[in-house]
């Protein structure tokens, strides 16, 4: 298995894309990480008389409608892009495994059943089910990760369901079953671990869409609530002082598409390296 | 065709009552009941008048009973009234924004097929060139741009600082007055900022898809015959390969009606254009709960009516769906 490792990640080191995107990454894991030591100012400290300042070395992304920096609200809006990207995340891998998985190794009527519920939920605007979520709940981070992962696990389910309906007839799952392992280890022990690739794929980019998610709800107000800053809310502001004040529509959206190219570079990557296809 | 159109519909019908279960799942969601809304700031409520309303709701009935309740209503159309303060029937807001949001999402389809598909297919021919780097570098950008930031930045360019398109709304304050041909100019001075920004991410997608399909249609043996009876490229492109490499596209775009259907609350609410996701997300921040649910459900349901949409008309460019399917 070692080898198997180390040949993906000389891989990964030799794709230059799939390198910039693990360094964007890696880069804001850190900044939300070390946000406190970072900041150059508090993110919610208001001080009126410096309302609306242009950018400058002393504000370098400039100063909001109460006067705080723009900059630091944007180091510290990084913890809560990434931790909505990875708890969503976590949440839809995880039900798209266990129902992927369960679909593919029985197949038959649980398969159909599990299947046809995919079906019904991709017809739902995925965008319209969240806001009525949300509607009938109360935003608030959690909710919203809670959300963003329960409507967006049809496609693990698909990918994870197909590898099982390969890999199920493989000698090696025939050799273990006959051995008498449990349904539970086959499935987990011997067929999820060769069923993984596409899943981390789709994980990966799965991040960078609820970054995106989160960022659209927050700005619609029915995210994260200010005064806490999060990149979507910071970009309500910028909206609402169009007109005026630039700096505010342009730096916080900056921040997300930095960190949505970051993980699709890293997770289109990772697609080259695993996709014998693509090889030369 | 027809039994295959046929087998088409009825399959929908499990997912359709599919789709009802779930939003009326998402409806029971709610803390408390949907009248709490009615009832609980309001200091007039005793606890009859509370009961009184429940009862007129059907909320003190079990769940299953509720629900077909519902479901036979929405059969014939009927959502209930709004909670807004209007209280008009669901449906007639519903019918009198479908329109707006309708005509904007089949302009924006119609630009990202005649951007995308040129787009796609001359980076395929000529793979690996400057050209082809240059779209793959656009379609990264596209991936990964906040629909709702783009707004905004155009707006700013656009409307602020160049000010030569407006910013909000789908017709100016003296509409009424213009003639004919100003009305249209003027709408369509309305439209081009929102239409450009609900095709951009479409956009990357599809010209991508449509890469990779051409890529893969080149490599057939079909392709080689036509070269070597001595065709022309541009024959063996445009007649041989496109047509084939088109097929999938039609599926492609039935599956991103959902996508631009809930995209459509983003920008119409940005942009301030009065079609369904706006009323949508009005609908959400006052908890119009009927209006929401009324919602849901016909957005779903176009959606599945864009996916059998697509179906037929795969069907019918390719003959050998409707053999074999």
């Amino acid at each position: 298995m070692d080898s198997i490792y180390g040949d993906f990640f000389r891989r990964l080191a030799r794709n230059k894309l799939a390198m910039v995107g693990l360094s964007v990454v890696v880069i804001l894991c850190l900044v939300a990480i070390f946000a406190d030591r970072l900041a150059p100012y508090s993110p919610t400290m208001i001080d009126t008389s410096k309302i609306l300042v242009e950018p400058s070395w002393e504000h370098p992304m400039g100063t909001d409608i109460l006067g705080r920096d723009v900059l630091s609200r944007i180091i510290h809006g990084a913890g809560v892009s990434l931790s909505v990207g990875f708890v969503a995340v976590g949440i839809s891998t995880l039900i798209g495994v266990v129902l992927g998985a369960v679909a593919g190794y029985y197949s038959g009527m649980v398969d159909r059943v599990i299947m046809r519920f995919v079906d019904i939920m991709l017809c739902f605007p995925t965008f319209f089910l969240i806001l009525a979520v949300i509607a009938f709940l109360q935003p608030s981070i959690w909710n919203i990760m809670i959300v963003i992962g329960v409507t967006s696990w049809m496609n693990v389910t698909r990918l994870v369901r197909a590898e099982f309906l390969s890999l199920r007839e493989r000698d090696f799952v025939l050799a273990a079953i006959s051995q008498g392992a449990s349904d539970l280890r086959v499935i987990f022990a011997h067929i999820l671990p060769n069923a993984m690739a596409p899943v981390l794929v789709a994980a990966t980019l799965g991040v960078a869409a609820a970054v995106l998610v989160e960022s659209s709800l927050s700005f619609l107000g029915l995210g994260v609530q200010p005064p806490n800053p999060s990149w979507g809310n910071m970009l309500t502001e910028g909206k609402d002082n169009i007109e005026i004040a630039w700096w505010l529509s342009l730096f916080p959206g900056l921040a997300i598409f930095i960190t949505v190219m970051g993980y699709n570079l890293l997770g289109e990557g990772i697609r080259d390296i695993l996709d014998p296809r693509l090889r030369q | 065709m027809g039994p295959y159109i046929l087998k088409r519909i009825f399959l929908m019908i499990p997912v359709l009552l599919g789709i009802t279960i779930l939003s009326f799942g998402v409806m029971k969601l709610a803390p408390g009941d949907p009248t709490s809304i009615l009832t609980d700031l309001n200091p007039n409520m005793n606890k009859e008048a509370v009961e009184r309303i429940r009862a007129h709701y059907g909320l003190d009935q079990p769940s299953y009973v509720q629900y077909f309740k519902w479901l036979k209503n929405m059969l014939v159309l009927d959502f209930g009234r709004s909670f807004a303060s209007d209280n008009r029937p669901v449906i007639d807001k519903i019918v009198e924004r479908i329109p707006i949001t309708l005509l904007i999402n089949v302009l924006s389809m119609i630009l990202i097929l005649i951007v995308a598909i040129p787009l796609g297919v001359m980076s395929a021919v000529k793979q690996n060139s400057l050209f082809d780097k240059g779209t793959t570098v656009f379609v990264f950008i596209g991936f990964a741009i906040p629909t709702f930031w783009l707004a905004l930045l155009l707006m700013i360019l656009f409307g602020v600082k160049l000010d030569w398109l407006p910013i909000s709304g789908f017709r100016s304050l003296d509409y009424p007055s213009l003639s004919f041909f100003e009305k249209i100019f003027d709408v369509s001075k309305h439209l081009i900022l929102p239409i450009f920004v609900s095709a951009f991410g479409g956009l990357a997608g599809m010209s991508r898809y449509m890469r990779s399909n051409m890529l893969e249609v080149i490599r057939q043996d079909y392709i080689t015959t036509a070269r070597a009876k001595g065709l022309d490229e541009r024959t063996v492109i445009f007649k041989h390969a496109l047509r084939n490499a088109l097929l999938p596209v039609i599926t492609l775009l039935g599956l991103s009606v959902p996508g631009l259907i809930g995209g459509s609350v983003i920008f119409e609410t940005i942009f301030a254009i009065p079609g369904m996701g706006q009323l949508f997300y009005q609908a959400v921040m006052m908890r119009d709960y009927p209006t929401v649910m009324g919602i849901l459900v016909i957005g779903a349901v176009l959606t599945l009516l864009g996916n059998l949409l697509a179906d037929v008309m795969y069907s019918w460019a390719d003959p050998r769906i409707r053999v074999s399917g």
